[in-house]
């Protein structure tokens, strides 16, 4: 594949993710922050999101698992989370969000439990779609070419 | 015979005649003998004797002449010639001696006599001086008594204690029998007795100003003595044989405030005068005395100034209770039209909740109802209670507007916007409706018209569209043209307004906008009565059942408020009109949506503090890349720690319940206590309620900003932060 082929799959892909309510306007935000002087701006964020959701997501899982669910430090937790996710654009994991902190007012521990796996779901393909992205960002880094700014 | 050397006696000795002779030698000897003893014991005595020697020499002329007569004694019988050579000798000597005392005497008696004339002159002297000392004393007493009557007469400001002392105190000082007071009457043609000594309550005697006697005593300002059968003085009936004491009468002038002029003396040319008769009792010889009469003038004189202040006094005591008076009055009346307008505001308060709440029923339901399935008749019927109630939810919007106006309640908002927005907007809002109405809408905006005005941007909307919806409104074809241009001063001074005084000053400027239309045009005669609340509709359009209303009324108020006026001109009935209003706006000095914003901030210090580490990173990379210096920090405690002076702006993550962000900002407020060392401290939040926004304002936050932000919105949040210092008369 040649690099003006991988730059157009690359669009195309990044479109699509737009498109799909993967991610939202932040995350070209972001984008716009990676520079020369940060190349790896964007890369460090996200992983650092994806640490930070995988330790969210665990937490509440053991705050649901308890016999009295303490739903204020759920609240918390999923507080922390729909603010990470918000900050790196990963929209639909925001959106489960918004709706989690809802049921956890309304104290609805079974309505929590389906959120939560909700969630885990939303954070794994998030992910992989951010994994390809990255993948073909390098490939095209290797190949010697340079990442075209997605802008609508 | 024997031939004796006697001598013989020359006579006979005639016995009896011998023996007188020799008893008067005697007795003169003895005389003469004595008399210089007694002249040297009592010179002796005397302390003052300047001619002593005269005395020696007097002395000796007297023994000399004693002696003679003693040797003469023996010259009766007979004697020897040793008596005869003694008594020759006693005799030259004597002559000698008395020779001299002649020719001394000569000298001496002139001198004695002189002696006796000084006397008589010192004792003259004496007498004279005597005199004056008198009179000295005399003038002294006067001066005293003066002194004294002054100090009773001015120890009070009220006039009838004034008179009253006068009176007494003269009639005691000159022991009068009689004293009084002679004031003209309001009409100046009489003098009336208005105060004595003996009488109480005298019945008031009066007598025209114009006799001879009372013009003699006012044309000089002496005391002048009077005959006492002249009318002024003859107070009690004449009884019997008694004569009147001498009686003298004496000025007064009556001092106004008017007669004081600044640097002016009084002018005695008042020509208002009271009469003061005084009288000497009568049946006595007294006379009335030099110092009497000079002490009388000098009381009159004291007298009319205590007067005239006794008359400012009494003038400015009645000016402040008269205001007094007016004070209470108009208190009264403010509170009155205080508790009127609160009155009216309550009324219109809850009128207008009232009113609205049905008027918001109403359009809510026709507008529902206009989306279901309806008939043509009744989609007629629906649309026009729609259209009705529209217009009265906007009459009951005026009323309230137009009360608040009123009384002042209404208040400028005086802000930065952009003027050309404002009348784009309008004509966007007017179009639809022209077109519908077939009418042609253009707007012209002058080259010089400055882009960023200061003013009241809601207000001014609203004008404009008054004035233009009237325009469309009225005209049924043709156009309607909107020019805005920047007024110029000539036409300033032509605005045909009584009391509108245009100020242009430097950071201000007066907007002419003229709104032409080619409408029904209003008659000249009705020109006046637009501006007027509730206008009679019905005299100016005739098909339109809807009339101005309020509109203009209210808009003519808002362009007051603004400084502003407004007028209208039209040819006639079916010629359209012409609409001008002149507005005061301030020139804004920086664009509100900053053009230049900074691109770029090396160096700034930034600390982010959040608990969330992917918020933390995202935000300080956005900083990063707009070149800032970024310190990190996630929690409160730490953020205070890691804080200093050298950070300008902290941007904190509120969290849940904010605490953590409140917490920073009271700490800072308190460790920084001058506000320019103190980092600027905005509020980063994903929460969009009002609340949130509140408390942070409230705590002191210079700004709130929403998560997520761009990277173009936190350029000009920073912008705005290090230009104004905070965000807060912007809106994020």
């Amino acid at each position: 594949m040649d690099l003006t082929q991988m730059q157009r799959r690359l669009v195309d892909y990044t479109s699509s993710l737009f498109r799909e309510g993967y991610l939202d306007d932040q995350f070209t935000q972001l984008q716009q922050l990676q520079d020369e002087s940060n190349p790896d701006f964007v890369f460090e964020v996200v992983t650092l999101f994806f640490e930070d959701s995988q330790r969210l997501i665990n937490e509440l899982g053991e705050a649901l698992d308890q016999q009295n669910v303490d739903f204020k430090k759920v609240d918390a937790h999923v507080h922390q989370l729909k603010g990470s996710s918000s900050s790196i654009g990963a929209q639909r994991v925001k959106n489960v969000c918004v709706i989690f902190r809802n049921y956890c007012e309304e104290r609805n521990t079974e309505r929590c439990m389906r959120c939560l796996q909700q969630l885990k779901h939303e954070n794994s393909l998030v992910k992989t779609k951010l994994e390809t992205l990255f993948r073909l960002q390098q490939q095209i880094l290797t190949a010697g070419g340079s990442i075209p700014m997605w802008s609508e | 015979m024997d031939s004796c050397n006697c001598i013989e006696p020359q006579w006979p000795a005639d016995e009896l005649l011998m023996k007188y002779q020799y008893i008067s030698d005697f007795f003169i000897a003895l005389a003469y003998f004595s008399i210089p003893l007694e002249l040297i014991y009592f010179v002796k005595r005397s302390a003052v004797f300047p001619y002593r020697w005269v005395l020696v020499q007097f002395g000796a002329f007297i023994v000399l002449c004693g002696a003679t007569h003693l040797i003469n004694l023996w010259t009766f019988s007979m004697h020897s010639r040793t008596v005869i050579i003694v008594l020759t000798t006693a005799k030259v000597l004597t002559a000698a001696v008395s020779c001299a005392t002649a020719l001394m005497l000569v000298h001496i008696i002139p001198e004695l006599l002189s002696v006796k004339t000084r006397e008589l002159f010192l004792k003259n002297k004496a007498a004279e001086l005597d005199r004056e000392m008198g009179m000295i004393r005399t003038q002294e007493e006067t001066g005293r008594h003066v002194r004294m009557l002054t100090h009773e007469i001015r120890s009070t400001l009220d006039r009838q204690t004034i008179l009253k002392t006068t009176l007494v105190e003269l009639g005691r000082t000159l022991a009068l029998e009689e004293c009084a007071l002679w004031m003209p009457t309001r009409t100046g043609l009489e003098l009336q007795l208005s105060y004595t000594l003996r009488h109480q309550n005298p019945v008031g005697f009066t007598v025209p100003i114009q006799l001879p006697v009372i013009n003699q005593v006012f044309s000089s300002n002496r005391a002048v003595k009077i005959s006492p059968n002249s009318p002024v003085a003859r107070l009690r009936p004449l009884v019997g044989k008694y004569i009147p004491g001498e009686v003298v009468a004496v000025r007064v002038p009556l001092l106004h405030l008017s007669n004081f002029q600044i640097n002016d003396w009084p002018e005695l040319s008042t020509k208002r005068y009271a009469l003061m008769v005084l009288m000497l009792p009568s049946d006595s010889a007294r006379q009335w005395h030099v110092h009497e009469l000079e002490l009388v003038e000098v009381v009159a004189d004291q007298v009319a100034v205590a007067l005239s202040h006794a008359a400012i006094l009494e003038e400015s005591m009645r000016a402040r209770d008269q205001l007094v008076e007016q004070n209470v009055a108009l208190d009264l009346a403010r509170r009155e039209a205080e508790t009127a307008i609160r009155a009216r505001n309550d009324f219109l308060a809850v009128m207008n909740h009232e009113m609205r709440t049905p008027m918001h029923a109403i359009i809510a339901l026709s507008s529902l109802l206009q989306e279901t399935e309806l008939t043509t008749e009744q989609r007629l019927m629906v649309e026009t209670v729609l259209k009705s109630s529209n217009l009265l939810a906007t009459l009951i919007n005026d009323v309230l507007d137009l009360s608040r106006l009123e009384d002042r309640s209404l208040e400028l908002d005086l802000r930065a916007f952009n003027l050309h927005s404002v009348f784009r907007e309008v004509t966007n809002l007017i179009k639809p409706i022209a077109s519908v109405k077939k009418l042609f809408l253009s707007l012209n905006l002058a080259p010089d018209l400055p882009e960023y005005v200061v003013g009241d941007e809601k207000l001014l909307m609203q004008t404009i569209l008054n004035v233009a919806g009237n325009a469309v409104k009225f005209s049924k074809e043709g156009g309607i043209s909107v020019c805005v241009s920047v007024a110029k001063l000539e036409s300033l001074r032509d605005a045909r307004a009584p009391g509108f005084s245009p100020m242009p000053s430097d950071n201000h400027f007066y907007l002419r906008v003229q709104v032409k239309d080619s409408g029904s045009g209003i008659s000249p005669q009705d020109i006046p009565k637009l501006f007027n609340k509730f206008a009679d509709s019905q005299s100016l359009t005739s098909k339109n059942s809807c009339g101005k209303g309020l509109g203009l009324a209210i808009s003519k108020r808002f362009l007051s408020l603004m400084e502003g006026h407004i007028w209208i001109e039209s040819e006639g009935l079916g010629k359209g009109c012409i609409a001008t209003f002149l507005v005061k706006l301030g020139i804004a000095e920086r664009p509100s949506e900053p053009e230049q914003l900074y691109s770029h901030f090396p160096g700034l210090q930034v600390l982010v503090m959040d608990g969330n580490g992917v918020s933390r990173m995202v935000t300080k990379g956005l900083l990063v890349h707009l070149g800032c210096d970024v310190t990190t920090v996630g929690s409160s405690e730490e953020c205070l720690r890691i804080v200093s002076q050298k950070h300008k702006v902290v941007f904190a993550d509120v969290g849940i319940s904010g605490m953590d962000g409140y917490e920073v900002v009271s700490v800072l407020q308190d460790r920084f206590s001058a506000r320019h060392q103190r980092p600027l401290i905005v509020a980063l939040t994903a929460n969009t309620d009002r609340a949130t926004k509140d408390n942070c304002l409230r705590v002191g936050m210079d700004g709130v900003v929403l998560k997520p932000i761009s990277l173009e919105k936190m350029r000009s949040v920073l912008s705005v932060l290090l230009q104004n210092g905070t965000l807060r008369e912007t809106r994020y």
